[in-house]
């Protein structure tokens, strides 16, 4: 086997996600000087959930982790998309 | 060694290892809740003043914020390779990447400071002689100072978890790989850099195109 293999392991695929988050994160911010109108606030937060979703999958290892600990942390999205639908429900039908 | 780390009612280390990470995922999902209370009332706020919140997003600091993006962003990422070259039997790169997140994480701390020191030297602290006239502007630096305040907190509480670690296994950097604590105070810290990337655009992108 290849010597450098565990440490090809271990930097790989976080070293990835890195440069995907720092690219994400450059676009976020020049798209942030873009008159998009209405559309402008949506797509960064777009980009925020894209960057959260890396690094829970491949950071927090919910990729490479049990049911258990993917249902817990769904747990946190799933409550929060229920908080705010019944928070536009009341303000938005006022 | 496997028994120094061995607790009750546990009868093997992989299982307490997985009873950690999941404990500490239901106290992520809470501390997910908290932040999203905020979240809530910044979202209706928003919606009732939308010009003042475009007004007062536009003083906030986009170099401090960016920054500091980088940096918690980074920081995630050497604590990510920590865990993997601690389960790799890598302990001393383990340790040293331990030590470069903690300094990126009082770095965030030290910008963050003189961001504040700015903040209230132009008068976007609320109150009496607040800078911006804009109705909903106070309101947008409310929830400015009480977020990034409670983010600070918790960026605090994770740098001295980090910091825990790395004086306990400064000298056997094997404990690194067989203590659960590794797990829980990455999964800890990256938490805080998701939490960041939330308010990144939502206190720091408002009302850039608008000006």
């Amino acid at each position: 086997m290849d010597k450098r293999s565990p440490h090809r392991e271990i930097w790989f695929r976080p070293l990835l996600v890195w440069i995907g988050l720092c690219a994400l994160l450059a676009a976020t911010c020049a798209l942030a000087y873009v008159p998009l109108g209405e559309a402008n606030f949506p797509i960064s937060l777009c980009i925020a959930a894209l960057k959260a979703a890396l690094v829970g999958m491949v950071f927090m290892r919910l990729f490479e982790n049990n049911a258990l600990n993917r249902l817990a942390a769904a747990a946190g999205p799933i409550w929060v998309f229920v908080m705010f639908l019944l928070m536009g429900a009341d303000y938005f039908t006022r | 060694m496997s028994d120094v780390f061995l607790r009750p009612p546990f009868d093997n280390l992989a299982r307490q290892h997985r009873a950690v990470a999941f404990g500490m995922w239901l106290f992520l999902v809470s501390e997910v809740l908290l932040f999203s209370g905020l979240f809530a009332g910044y979202g209706l706020y928003r919606g009732i003043y939308p010009a003042g919140f475009l007004a007062a997003g536009r003083e906030t600091d986009i170099v401090y914020g960016t920054v500091n993006t980088a940096i918690l962003m980074t920081s995630s990422f050497t604590i990510a390779v920590a865990g993997r070259a601690a389960r790799a039997d890598l302990g001393r790169m383990a340790w040293w990447l331990l030590v470069l997140t903690f300094l990126l994480g009082f770095s965030f701390l030290i910008l963050k400071g003189f961001e504040y020191r700015e903040d209230i030297a132009r008068h976007l602290l609320p109150g009496s002689d607040f800078a911006l006239s804009q109705s909903g502007a106070q309101i947008f630096f409310s929830y400015y100072w009480i977020m990034t305040g409670v983010h600070a907190v918790h960026v605090t509480c994770g740098l001295i978890a980090v910091l825990r670690l790395i004086i306990v296994s400064r000298k056997n950097f094997a404990w690194l790989s067989g203590s659960a604590s590794e797990d829980a105070t990455a999964l800890y810290w990256h938490l805080v850099d998701v939490i960041w990337i939330v308010l990144y655009p939502i206190l720091y992108l408002v009302g850039r195109a608008h000006g």
